[in-house]
């Protein structure tokens, strides 16, 4: 276990989510592995805080922590604490996570197919999901159904509410969930890779819905996301995930301009894009170690091309660069460089 | 356009599915899946099919390699009609022209070892055996970037980037000329699939490969496609060389499709923040957000498959009845489009 070197970033208003020293224990086969350790985040009213990394980075795990949701046999490790408006999470009862659940944080997950009942009405559903929250009857819910639907852009909102989810596009039916997730107002809205599943014009629109219920309600999106061309598009802040620990984190531009972690740098450089076409890509060599064959030292060493000595032996903490820039590399002021030396030769 | 023969020649393909609507009723509507697709690729040329999910790209792809029966339309490959072929004859062919899958999890067989599995094809087609057949296994490995004792181990041993390698081992054992590649690299991490894109490449060079490359994510296209084929509801809708497609796109499909594309673009993000200090709400600047879904391809609409979505200046009542051809408006550049005037007479 290393020293958490956890530095507040001031801000004027609390923030509506707050980490810290997130750990996520698996059992495994000599004993707990942390496959995500000492995470800490917050989000503030308004702000998209975009969750980057590969598969098996843990970025998944650290927004189903938030709302106690971790699979069994996984559990969320002693010394977590989970602030939301000011209220411990982890100490809540069951009753009283329930009535977070949903009103207060809502979840948006990849498959909109796993998130639906196929043999319940799109209506049906979505009465339920209002039910369980607000006294009403069930004309009355029926109707916020169809309000509901037709606030996520869905032509024809009283048939499509009559409907089967087989019935629906998969885009419609991310709409559907996302109508669900936003129905009761939410402060909070986590959504697990809204539209990987989705085809890019579909995602245009999904992403366009996301922005607007941010900019009009003052909502707060935790997004994660492994597509980068996302994050520039939609990311107030950046949070880089590597092999369950955060490697960086900054504002939006200075992740793009300025990144300062190896991983994050070689991450961006490995991008496709379409300014870049026809060049050979830069790869990262190796692959994502396994969850818990890193005990010691920095988790990116091995396909780090800075790495030195330091980095077998020591675990790096989290320093300061800006007054919001995050790094977790023992060569961070070293590495600020490459950058902008980069840019200078093609 | 090249003087070149190509390699491969696809005309007029089509491929019809009839649809039941309801248990007991006779399968009467019909989906043209594949709707008259014409296309050829030159040896050692990357032609891109792109499109979103449902357009058909993978469906021509199995029509061309005959995994499906077509409905009408020819493919010609190196000058033969595999339509005149027999079963026997078209396996032959299948020599030269593989294919490599998306998911490389379900491609491979969990039973068989990796070295079983890339020499399976250099047996079935009578290539090579014993010690010849296991030189080339491991110079295959090898030359796919893994190692040549990788042969003896089973592919759950192996990660999502490495299966894919071997799936192009494997594909290219029998020595093809033409490698199908259906989706390749989406199934993968970012730094993963940078590695299997310039490995693509890299074969491509060393080996004169003609790729179909059929892919949804139009930056991987871009680092591949010498030329790009843009699909919707099972109608190629516009082609041309890569440069001239992202650069200057005419059928307003692919102006919004390519719109659509989330970009780490400096200049993109500089004027996104911008606008939001200013406060606005921009959904992108010059973003095209199309409306509504794709069609369903059971029941298209008449004329231009695209006009219920259009928002060219031009449209008109004549879009909404005739089927736009798939014409040459500028050299090499072929859109189907009624209203995009022919830019120059193609020189030659």
């Amino acid at each position: 276990m290393t020293v958490s070197v956890t530095v507040s970033v001031p801000r004027s208003a609390a923030p509506l989510l707050a980490i810290e020293s997130l750990r996520v224990l698996f059992p495994g086969a000599t004993g707990e592995i942390p496959v995500v350790d000492d995470v800490s985040l917050t989000i503030a009213h308004g702000e998209i805080v975009c969750l980057v990394g590969e598969s098996g980075s843990g970025k998944s795990l650290t927004a189903l922590s938030v709302l106690r949701l971790i699979p069994s046999p996984g559990r969320i490790g002693a010394g977590t604490r989970i602030r939301f408006a000011n209220e411990e999470l982890l100490a809540l009862d069951h009753e009283a996570l329930r009535a977070i659940r949903g009103r207060q944080v809502g979840m948006v997950f990849q498959e909109p197919s796993a998130a639906l009942n196929p043999v319940l009405r799109i209506g049906t559903q979505l009465v339920d999901a209002i039910r369980a929250h607000v006294r009403c009857n069930r004309s009355e819910a029926w109707k916020r159904a169809v309000d509901a639907l037709a606030s996520v852009g869905i032509a024809d909102p009283e048939t499509r509410a009559r409907q089967y989810p087989h019935e629906l596009s998969g885009g419609m039916r991310q709409r559907v969930v996302l109508a669900m997730a936003l129905v009761h107002a939410p402060p909070l809205l986590i959504a697990d890779e809204p539209t990987t599943a989705l085809d890019v014009t579909v995602q245009a629109q999904i992403l366009d819905l996301l922005r607007r219920a941010v900019a009009e309600r003052d909502m707060a999106l935790l997004l994660i996301t492994h597509d980068l061309g996302v994050v520039a598009e939609m990311a107030t802040r950046v949070l880089v995930m590597y092999a369950g620990r955060l490697v960086e984190e900054a504002p939006v531009e200075t992740i793009f301009t300025q990144p300062a972690h190896p991983y994050t740098q070689a991450l961006l450089a490995a991008v496709p894009s379409l300014a870049t076409a026809g060049e050979r890509l830069v790869t990262i060599a190796g692959q994502v170690p396994a969850p818990g064959s890193v005990v010691r030292g920095c988790a990116f060493r091995a396909r780090c091309p800075h790495a030195i000595a330091m980095c077998e032996s020591e675990a790096p903490p989290l320093v300061q660069l800006g007054s919001a820039h995050r790094v977790r590399c023992h060569l961070a002021h070293e590495s600020m460089q490459t950058p902008a030396a980069r840019e200078g030769t093609p | 356009m090249m003087s070149q023969r190509a390699l491969l020649e696809v005309r007029h393909l089509v491929k019809q599915y009839a649809v039941r609507r309801g248990l007991l009723a006779r399968p009467t509507p019909v989906v043209h899946a594949v709707d008259d697709v014409s296309f050829d690729i030159h040896p050692g040329e990357t032609l891109a099919l792109v499109g979103e999910s449902g357009c058909g790209k993978t469906t021509t792809a199995r029509a061309v390699l005959r995994l499906i029966e077509p409905t009408s339309g020819t493919v010609r490959f190196d000058g033969i009609d595999l339509g005149g072929l027999d079963a026997r004859a078209l396996r032959a062919m299948r020599r030269h022209m593989q294919i490599v899958f998306q998911d490389p999890y379900s491609s491979l067989n969990p039973r068989m070892t990796v070295g079983d599995a890339i020499r399976e094809g250099l047996t079935v087609h009578g290539l090579a055996d014993g010690r010849t057949a296991d030189a080339r296994v491991a110079a295959l490995l090898t030359e796919v970037g893994l190692h040549p004792d990788h042969a003896t181990r089973y592919p759950h041993e192996f990660s999502g980037g490495q299966r894919q390698r071997i799936g192009i081992a494997r594909a290219l054992a029998v020595e093809p000329r033409l490698l199908v590649c259906d989706e390749p690299v989406s199934a993968l991490d970012v730094s993963v699939q940078a590695q299997i894109i310039n490995l693509l490449r890299d074969l491509q060079r060393e080996r004169g490969l003609a790729y179909l490359f059929i892919a949804h994510d139009l930056a991987v296209v871009a680092h591949m496609a010498d030329r790009v084929a843009v699909m919707y509801l099972g109608r190629i809708v516009e082609l041309a060389p890569r440069a001239a497609l992202f650069a200057m796109p005419r059928m307003p499909y692919t102006q919004a499709l390519l719109s659509a594309i989330p970009q780490v673009s400096p200049t993109r993000l500089a004027s996104r923040l911008a606008a939001r200090d200013a406060g606005q709400r921009v959904a992108g600047p010059g973003r095209i957000l199309l409306a509504g879904d794709p069609p369903s391809p059971t029941d298209p609409p008449s004329g231009c498959v695209f006009h219920p979505r259009c928002f060219h200046p031009r449209k008109d009542a004549a879009c909404t009845q005739q089927v736009p051809p798939l014409e040459e408006k500028s050299p090499g550049h072929f859109v189907a489009c009624l209203k995009e005037p022919s830019h120059s007479t193609p020189v030659r």
